[in-house]
């Protein structure tokens, strides 16, 4: 067993934004937040670990007024600290404290080049808001990367979507195809590109990248759906992150709290180490020992080991089937008919509601 | 040597990318935003001098002083992987 590098932390559900293609639990668990003495230890035990990085997330982590108090504590146990956020609420001041206390990096997301589609996504007037953020952060000279969640409403315009993010001076772009967890799952019919969209998505970003070359590092996420093979999912189960969700639960990957009798420990009950090395959640499918044919014999298994755990239990019913992306899993035909039950063009989406 | 490479280039970390220490082994490591790198300790000399203001031949000539065994072609060809792997930038001398 290796030592986990990066620790996800994600300090609240709540967000200002009602992205439909959020892969946030749908019904989150009502139980309060982990208070900041209790991140703090966390964030100690997690270094003593061997921990390098750790990445503010939500929801929106600005959502917490002691965002600053621990981004500096992160900050003073030597960790790379970096905020994932939607930039409501990131202005020049928030922004500066933020750098005060030692950020390393903001990976900030955009939706659209377009006001009217941006804000019509995120159910909120948050275009300019988002605008801003990006030029406050800029003017900090803090490194920034731009994510962008690729769906069919967006995927036609990578071209524009590049020119924007190299305009507001971002060092990268992400473009990461939706993944379909949460809120994504639900409106996955709605998201769904085509193929042909998938095909000219990358032409258009062989094309960003010839014209922005080393100013702009763009990377890209596959559409899994559409990939003969599977993603590696989070490098292995249990082999470099740790996911803290907002209540304290510990979990393998972001989406795993839906796999039913996993047995999730919590950080209010038990140490991170502890955890780490022992919590059922996640021993049970480290390594490569719990996998099933056809991947148990399969030269891959060292690249994709075998592909998302959540992604089998959303399509079979069971985690430790092969993720049926992969061509050679005998329930590939369940994503052939996802994809084939993709809606029409212009199918209402439904929005992200935060937890009460 | 790397003909992309030439000795009055001065590299220097990309924004974003530092250098801290392994909280386990005391070792240095390159951390930026989507990863990690464990560098040994010829590597991480070699980084050390990356500072924006030493030329490539600089930094190779120093390192050299310091660790015998360290031929200039291994500097290079440090520097060349962590330039493809967008952790070092050159300003062109
Ligand atoms: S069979 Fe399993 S290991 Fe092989 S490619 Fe498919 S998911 Fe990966």
């Amino acid at each position: 067993m290796d030592r986990p590098l990066g620790l996800l932390a994600e300090l609240t559900y709540k967000c200002p934004l009602h992205c439909p293609y959020c892969s946030n639990p749908v019904a989150a668990p009502e139980t309060a937040e982990l208070a900041l003495h209790e991140w703090c230890r966390v964030l100690e035990e997690a270094r003593g670990l061997g921990v390098l990085q750790v990445h503010f997330t939500g929801g929106e982590p600005l959502a917490r007024p002691d965002l600053t108090p621990l981004v500096a504590h992160a900050r003073d146990l030597g960790f790379y600290v970096n905020l994932v956020t939607s930039g409501v609420g990131l202005d020049q001041r928030r922004a500066s404290q933020l750098v005060r206390a030692g950020l390393d990096h903001v990976q900030l997301s955009m939706q659209d080049t377009d006001r009217r589609a941006a804000d019509e996504i995120t159910g909120a007037h948050v275009f300019d808001h988002k605008m801003a953020a990006a030029r406050a952060v800029k003017a900090l000279e803090l490194p920034l990367t731009i994510n962008v969640v690729l769906h069919r409403g967006n995927i036609d315009r990578i071209g524009p979507i590049a020119d924007l993010a190299a305009t507001l001076g971002a060092d990268r772009l992400e473009l990461a195809h939706t993944q379909y967890y949460g809120w994504g799952l639900l409106n996955r019919s709605a998201l769904l590109p085509t193929r042909d969209q998938v095909v000219a998505a990358e032409q258009a970003l062989a094309q960003a990248r010839a014209v922005h070359g080393d100013t702009l590092e763009i990377l890209y996420v596959l559409a899994d759906y559409y990939e003969p093979y599977p993603k590696p999912c989070m490098h292995g189960w249990g082999q470099r992150h740790i996911i803290i969700a907002p209540d304290g639960r510990a979990l393998p990957c972001p989406a795993a709290a839906q796999i039913v009798g996993l047995g999730f420990d919590n950080v209010r009950e038990r140490s991170l180490s502890a955890i780490w090395c022992h919590s059922p959640a996640f021993t049970r499918f480290r390594g490569d020992a719990w996998m099933p044919e056809p991947c148990r014999s399969c030269p891959r298994k060292g690249i994709d080991f075998g592909g998302c755990r959540c992604q089998a239990f959303q399509f079979t019913g069971d985690a430790a089937r092969t993720d049926p992306v992969c061509q050679l899993s005998p329930d590939h035909h369940l994503v052939e008919a996802a994809l084939r039950a993709a809606g029409p063009l212009h199918q209402a989406l439904r929005p992200r509601v935060n937890p009460r | 040597m790397t003909p992309a490479l030439s000795l009055t280039d001065q590299p220097r970390l990309r924004r974003g990318v530092r250098a801290g220490a392994d909280p386990l082994s005391g070792e240095t490591v390159l951390l930026f935003p989507e990863g990690v790198l464990l560098l040994n300790e010829t590597a991480a000399a070699v980084i050390r001098h990356c500072d924006g203001c030493r030329s490539v031949a600089e930094v190779v000539q120093e390192v050299g002083t310091v660790y015998r065994d360290v031929v200039p072609e291994d500097v290079m060809s440090l520097l060349w992987e962590l330039i493809t792997q967008n952790l070092l930038v050159v300003d062109r001398g």
